[in-house]
């Protein structure tokens, strides 16, 4: 043996591996025919009722992968549906009920009851109720709501209605305006409510005496004013509404409107309900708003369009808040001179 | 009347992407946009499973349901469209689709996500001429009398798309066939376990 040339051994080799090959390979089909449970166990599992079940939940695994960029979706949608439910059949009814149930509320009270008219005649004195700032941020962030409301109603139920009287040219166009209003007016709305609350907050702190007021329900049951200081408690109520309710709808608002941040599909779903059911309740109340300091109540409205309040009226209707500042009244002739002359002798008193 | 449908076959789906592919060609969708997607599930493990996914054109579409502008519509042969002059890009329809299908170019504040865009079934949309239609929705293959490119090119024909009918049709033979005694599933024991297999086979 000693003979044979490294050469002669080398050659040997590869006729050795194939043979070891060959009888792997055999013993390997012979196994596999010999046991299906072998075969059944390594094929791909079928997709099975529970898998599905998951699936349709909207859970997802740590090993799922989508082949779209940047994608965080997961394969079925199962929120989608629950948001779907909530908004056409409890969100969409919800709004028409508030809304069209304010006004017909406020139609029957203004026919029965019909406007708060002075008891007292006017003293023609004036005391000084809203500032300037105050009443300009007031109109300013009511036109806001005004426009929001509506451009909100219009997004909402605007194609049961418009699309069909109008036809699709208008309607395509009635419609990018009102989301272009509503979305870049908002922020601006919310901005300027929050400042307006912040500059009435201290009128508005709940007293003891709100709570008599709630008893009389405002002044309706029994003949007399309840007691009230700036402030009586159903404006207290408005303001806390918008406070609490009104900071809701502006923060999820936000929420829907800036979508660049990359908030999840589920997170704007729940945005959405909590904005309409806050926007449409807020809608409702404020007709009642408009309403009371309109129509509803003799002397109101000049408050806020000048600025300036009778005597009479502040003592019916804010009793304390006349006892502090029943000495600062003006008479009216000396408001209209002072406007008539701008250089007036007197500056006028701010206060509100 | 037909009524149009995809089925995809998870059995079958590889993960290749080249129905994305297809759809992204076909209808020369806007950058950033991808009409359809393919979701593997266990990606990895040995219970890995695909799915290529898209719009399904539901019968009762929640997109249709919660659109303020009725942008998406059904034709009478099923298919969704939409009509991009409508769209104001309010997002509704992204939360409300199962699928994940409406896709907007852009995620701008203010809502500025410009006009949705999901898949047409390959049949194009609401326009004017050809070439706007083509522009806005990409190829009307249905109106040419073809087929949804995606299932057209699927290579392992895990997509099936055409009329509800004969997709099911498809489908349900190839289920009993995955069960059968001479299929490629020869002695495999979970045929029986399998209610649906097991029924055909014994019906022959």
């Amino acid at each position: 043996m000693s003979k044979s040339t490294p050469w002669q051994a080398l050659w040997r080799l590869p006729l050795l591996v194939l043979a070891l090959v060959a009888s792997l390979g055999l013993a390997q089909v012979a196994l596999a025919q010999a046991d299906p449970d072998r075969e059944a166990a390594t094929a791909v599992p079928a997709l099975d009722a529970d898998a599905w079940r998951q699936i349709k939940s909207g859970e997802t695994g740590p090993n799922y992968r989508d082949s779209r960029f940047d994608s965080d979706y997961n394969l079925i949608n199962a929120s989608g549906e629950t948001w779907r439910q909530l908004r056409e059949r409890w969100v969409s009814p919800f709004g028409v009920i508030a809304v069209v149930g304010m006004i017909v509320v406020i139609a029957l009270f203004y026919l029965v009851v019909g406007r708060k008219k002075l008891d007292e005649p006017r003293t023609g004195r004036k005391l000084l109720r809203w500032s300037l700032v105050v009443r300009s941020l007031h109109w300013t962030v009511a036109s806001l709501f005004i426009l929001l409301a509506l451009t909100g109603l219009n997004l909402a139920y605007g194609k049961a209605v418009f699309r069909p009287i109008f036809g699709d040219g208008f309607w395509a166009a009635m419609m990018s305006g009102t989301k272009l209003i509503h979305n870049y007016l908002g922020p601006l709305f919310g901005i300027l409510l929050v400042i307006l609350l912040l500059r009435l907050l201290a009128h508005n702190i709940p007293r003891k005496h709100d709570l008599d007021w709630f008893a009389k329900g405002g002044g309706l049951v029994g003949k007399e004013h309840p007691d009230a200081g700036f402030a009586n408690a159903g404006e207290k109520v408005w303001y806390w509404l918008l406070a609490t309710a009104g900071i809701a709808v502006i923060v999820s608002g936000l929420v829907l409107d800036f979508p660049n941040y990359g908030q999840a599909r589920d997170t704007m779903q729940w945005a959405n309900i909590i904005h309409a059911v806050g926007a449409f309740g807020l809608t409702a109340v404020a007709l009642g708003h408009i309403y009371i300091g309109t129509l509803g109540t003799e002397g109101s409205f000049e408050g806020m369009a000048t600025g300036y309040v009778d005597e009479t009226w502040a003592k019916e209707h804010h009793n304390l808040w006349y006892e502090e500042v029943k000495d600062q009244a003006i008479p009216e002739e000396q408001l209209t001179a002072g406007r008539a002359h701008p250089q007036g002798d007197e500056p006028a008193p701010r206060s509100g | 009347m037909a009524t149009m449908k995809f089925m995809c076959d998870a059995e079958r789906c590889i993960e290749c992407n080249g129905c994305v592919t297809a759809c992204k060609n076909a209808n020369e969708v806007e950058w950033g946009v991808q009409r359809r997607r393919v979701v593997t599930l266990n990606d990895g493990e040995p219970s890995e499973v695909s799915i290529s996914v898209a719009c399904m054109h539901c019968d009762d579409a929640p997109c249709i349901a919660v659109c303020p502008t009725e942008t998406l519509f059904q034709r009478d042969d099923g298919i969704v469209l939409h009509d991009k002059d409508l769209c104001i890009g309010c997002g509704y329809c992204l939360y409300a689709c199962p699928f994940g299908a409406p896709q907007f170019p852009k995620q701008n504040a203010f809502g500025e996500r410009g006009k949705m865009d999901k898949c047409t079934f390959c049949a194009g949309g609401p326009a004017e001429t050809k070439e706007e239609e083509y522009q806005k929705y990409g190829a009307n293959r249905i109106a040419e009398g073809k087929l949804p490119l995606c299932a057209e090119m699927c290579s392992t024909k895990a997509l099936l798309a055409g009329d509800a009918q004969e997709v099911a049709d498809i489908f349900r033979q190839r289920v009993v066939q995955r069960g059968h005694k001479d299929g490629g599933w020869s002695g495999n024991p979970r045929a029986d376990a399998d209610s649906l297999a097991y029924d055909a086979t014994q019906q022959g």
